[in-house]
C-alpha cells in the first residue's frame, strides 16, 4: 500500500529571499534535510517559515547564488509543476469544481496516468485518509477536518519525492488538531518520505520534528532534535519562544547563584553568569528550611492533573512551577522553592 | 407552512402591479400584430398577414441580430476572459485604474463611440459596409460587461493558491487555465454572457449609426417599421423579435442557475 515513495535528500545553499517591495524575507540559509527525516520550521509570524517552504518548493526563487538541491540535483530554475513535491497548503487550495475523488486524482490525471491505475491509486489514497465514504461530494461539502484528509491524499497520490505542508492544522479547532497531528506522524513514518512542516506551534513542532529549524526575523536561530533545542537552547529568543522558561538575576559566588529571593546551589555554574534559566519542571516547592529560594505565591491556576503556580521572587516577571499536590492555594501565601541544578542555564 | 402577514401580500401586489405595468404595453402591443385592423380593434379579427410581411421583408435583419450577437459573444469570450484573468492575477494600482476605466462604455453615450468608429474607418470601403463594422461597435461596448462580471468572480475566489495546488500537483499553465481557472468563473462567464446577448441583440443608439441599408439589424429594422409603416407592420415585428429573443434569454438563464 505504501510502496513507490522514493525519499530524497534536499540541500538548501545560500538561499536568501528579498522580495521586490524589499522585504528581507529571508537572510541566506544553508541546511541539509537527509532522505526520510521530518524536519519542522518553526517560528513566529512573519518570520519567514512560508518563504522558506516556497523556495523549496519551486514557488518562490531564491535571490541570486541561492541554491535548492535534491538528491544534488539543482533544481533551482525547475517551476514547482517539475519537481515532483506535494504541497499541502495552508487553505488546503482544493478545487471547488471537482469532487473529493477528482481532487485526489488531479495530479494523476496530469501525468496522464492510466485510467484504471488512477482509480486503483485514487481509491488506495481515500483509504489511507480513511475519507471512502467522501469520494463524489463537493468541496464545499466537508468539514475543515475532511478537507485537510482530501488535500494530504491529493497531494500524495502522485508519490512526491517530498511532502510539504504549510500550517496544515492550524485552521481546525483544538481536539481535531491533536487527533490529525498523531495520524500525520504517523503516516509520515509509515511512508518514510521526506516531509517539511511548517508551523507556529511549538507543541507541532516538537511532536512531530525529527529536527527542528526554530526561525526568528528571516534567520535561523537553531537547529536540533527537540530535546536539544528544549534543553539547550542556543540563544535567548529560543529559550523564550519554546515552551516556558524562568529566569532569576543574581551573581555566582561559592558554588551557588546567589539572588535577592535566596542562592542556588550551582558548582558549574559560567564565572561571571548574571542569569539563571531554568524550566518549570525543574522546580520544587520545598517548605523546609532547606528551600533554595523564597517567594510569595501571585496566582495559582488548577489544570485538573496538576496546579500551575506563579511565585513572586521581587523578579520582573514571576517564576512558573506545577505541582500536583493535592491542596488549595491561597494568594499571597509564602512558597519555597527548590531548583534541579541539572536544569540550569545561563546564555 | 408560515403564516403570510399583510406585508407578504401587500409586497406580492406591488410587484405584481408594476409587472402588469411593464408587461400589459408588451402583450397589447403584440396583440396588436395579429389585428386586421388595429384602429377598429380586435373585433375586426385575427391574421397572420402582418407576421408574414415581416418575416419576408425583414428576415434578414434577425438572423443578422443573431448572428451579430452570437460573434459578439465569441469575441468578448475570447478577448474578454483572458483580458479579466491578466487583470486577477497581477493587482497593481495600474490594473485597479483598468477596472474603474471599464464603467466607461456606459457613460460614454453609444452615440460617441460610433462616431468615433465611422471617423477611423469609415473611409475603408469594405469594412465599413460589412456586418464586421457593426460587430466592432458591439464588441466595444460589451466587451466590459463580459470583463467586469469574469473579474468579479475571480477576486473572490483564491485564484493564485487554486492555481498553486495545481501546479504543485504536476499541471502547467495551459491545464491549470482550462481545468481550474476557467471551470471556477463559469458563472461569471454565463452571467457576462447573458449581459452580452442581450445588449447585443438589443444595441439601437451605436448601430442606428453604423448600419448601411445592406446591414440593418433588427432594432434597426424595427424602427425602419413603426416610422414608415403599418402600426400593425411594427407590431408583428416586436412579436417576432420576442419571440427569437425570449427562448435563447431563458435557455442561457438556465445555463446560469443550473451551475450554481
Ligand atoms: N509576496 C511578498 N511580497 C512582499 N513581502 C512578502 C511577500 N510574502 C511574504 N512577505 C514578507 O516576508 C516576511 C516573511 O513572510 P512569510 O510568509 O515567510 O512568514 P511566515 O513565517 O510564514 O509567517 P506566518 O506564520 O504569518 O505565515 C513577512 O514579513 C512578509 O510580510
Ligand atoms: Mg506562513
Amino acid at each position: 500500500m505504501t510502496e513507490g515513495f522514493k525519499p530524497i535528500a534536499i540541500t538548501l545553499e545560500n538561499c536568501g529571499k528579498t522580495f521586490a517591495d524589499g522585504t528581507r524575507a529571508l537572510h541566506p540559509l544553508t541546511l541539509e534535510i537527509a532522505a526520510s527525516e521530518t524536519i519542522v520550521f518553526l517560528g513566529p509570524s512573519g518570520c519567514g517559515k512560508t518563504t522558506t517552504l516556497r523556495i523549496i518548493a519551486g514557488l518562490e526563487t531564491p535571490d541570486p547564488g541561492g541554491r535548492v538541491l535534491f538528491d544534488g540535483e539543482d533544481v533551482t530554475a525547475l517551476p514547482i509543476e517539475r519537481r515532483r513535491v506535494g504541497m499541502v497548503f495552508q487553505s488546503y487550495a482544493l478545487f471547488p469544481n471537482m469532487s473529493v475523488a477528482e481532487n485526489v486524482g488531479y495530479g494523476l490525471r496530469v501525468r496522464r496516468v492510466a485510467g484504471a491505475e488512477a482509480a486503483g491509486r485514487v481509491a488506495e489514497m481515500l483509504a489511507m485518509m480513511r475519507i471512502e465514504a467522501l469520494a463524489d461530494r463537493r468541496i464545499d461539502q466537508l468539514s475543515g477536518g475532511q478537507r485537510q484528509r482530501v488535500a494530504l491524499a491529493r497531494a500524495l497520490a502522485v508519490r512526491p519525492r517530498v511532502l510539504l505542508m504549510d500550517e496544515p492544522l492550524t485552521a481546525l479547532d483544538a481536539k481535531l488538531r491533536d487527533a490529525l497531528r498523531l495520524e500525520i506522524d504517523e503516516l509520515l513514518r509509515r511512508l518514510g518520505i521526506t516531509a517539511i512542516y511548517v508551523t507556529h506551534d511549538q507543541a507541532e513542532a516538537m511532536a512531530l520534528g525529527d529536527r527542528i529549524v526554530v526561525m526568528d526575523h528571516g534567520r535561523v536561530a537553531q537547529v536540533g532534535k527537540p530535546r536539544d533545542i528544549y534543553q539547550r537552547p542556543s540563544t535567548r529568543f529560543v529559550a523564550d519562544f519554546i515552551g516556558t522558561m524562568n529566569r532569576i538575576n543574581g551573581t555566582v559566588r561559592d558554588g551557588a547563584f546567589v539572588t535577592a529571593a535566596g542562592a542556588i546551589p550551582w558548582r558549574e555554574a559560567p564565572p561571571g553568569a548574571s542569569e539563571a534559566l531554568f524550566r518549570p519542571e525543574d522546580v520544587t516547592l520545598d517548605d523546609t528550611a532547606e528551600a533554595h529560594l523564597r517567594g510569595r505565591l501571585t496566582a495559582a491556576f488548577f489544570l485538573g492533573d496538576r496546579t500551575r503556580l506563579f511565585i513572586d521572587v521581587g523578579m520582573e516577571k514571576p517564576l512558573v512551577t506545577e505541582t500536583g499536590a493535592r491542596r488549595d492555594f491561597t494568594h499571597d501565601e509564602p512558597i519555597g522553592l527548590r531548583i534541579d541544578p541539572r536544569g540550569l542555564m545561563a546564555l | 407552512m408560515k403564516r403570510r402577514g399583510a406585508l407578504f401580500w401587500l409586497q406580492l401586489g406591488f410587484t405584481l402591479f408594476v409587472c402588469a405595468f411593464l408587461i400589459v404595453p408588451v402583450f397589447l402591443s403584440m396583440m396588436a400584430g395579429l389585428t386586421v385592423n388595429y384602429l377598429t380593434g380586435i373585433e375586426s379579427g385575427l391574421t397572420l398577414r402582418w407576421v408574414g410581411e415581416v418575416w419576408s421583408g425583414y428576415r434578414d435583419t434577425i438572423f443578422l441580430s443573431m448572428g451579430i450577437a452570437l460573434a459578439c459573444l465569441a469575441g468578448t469570450l475570447v478577448l474578454g476572459i483572458p483580458a479579466a484573468y491578466a487583470l486577477a492575477k497581477r493587482p497593481t494600482a495600474m490594473t485597479r485604474a483598468i477596472e474603474e476605466l471599464l464603467v466607461m462604455p456606459v457613460a460614454v453615450p453609444g452615440l460617441a463611440t460610433a462616431l468615433a468608429l465611422i471617423v477611423t474607418y469609415g473611409a475603408a470601403g469594405g469594412f465599413r459596409t460589412s456586418w464586421t463594422f457593426i460587430l466592432t461597435g458591439h464588441i466595444l461596448f460589451t466587451l466590459p460587461f463580459m470583463v467586469r462580471s469574469v473579474l468579479a468572480v475571480l477576486n473572490a475566489i483564491d485564484l493564485n493558491t487554486l492555481e498553486e495546488g495545481a501546479a504543485s500537483l504536476g499541471a502547467g499553465f495551459t491545464q491549470r487555465f482550462f481545468h481550474v481557472v476557467l471551470p471556477n468563473c463559469r458563472t461569471g462567464i454565463l452571467a457576462g454572457s447573458l449581459m452580452v446577448v442581450t445588449l447585443s441583440m438589443g444595441e439601437f443608439n451605436m448601430t442606428w449609426l453604423l448600419h448601411t441599408p445592406l446591414t440593418k439589424t433588427l432594432p434597426v429594422g424595427l424602427a425602419d417599421a413603426y416610422a414608415s409603416l403599418r402600426l400593425e407592420v411594427g407590431s408583428a415585428y416586436t412579436l417576432i423579435f420576442f419571440l427569437m429573443i425570449m427562448p435563447l434569454l431563458l435557455a442561457l438563464q438556465a445555463m446560469t442557475r443550473h451551475v450554481r
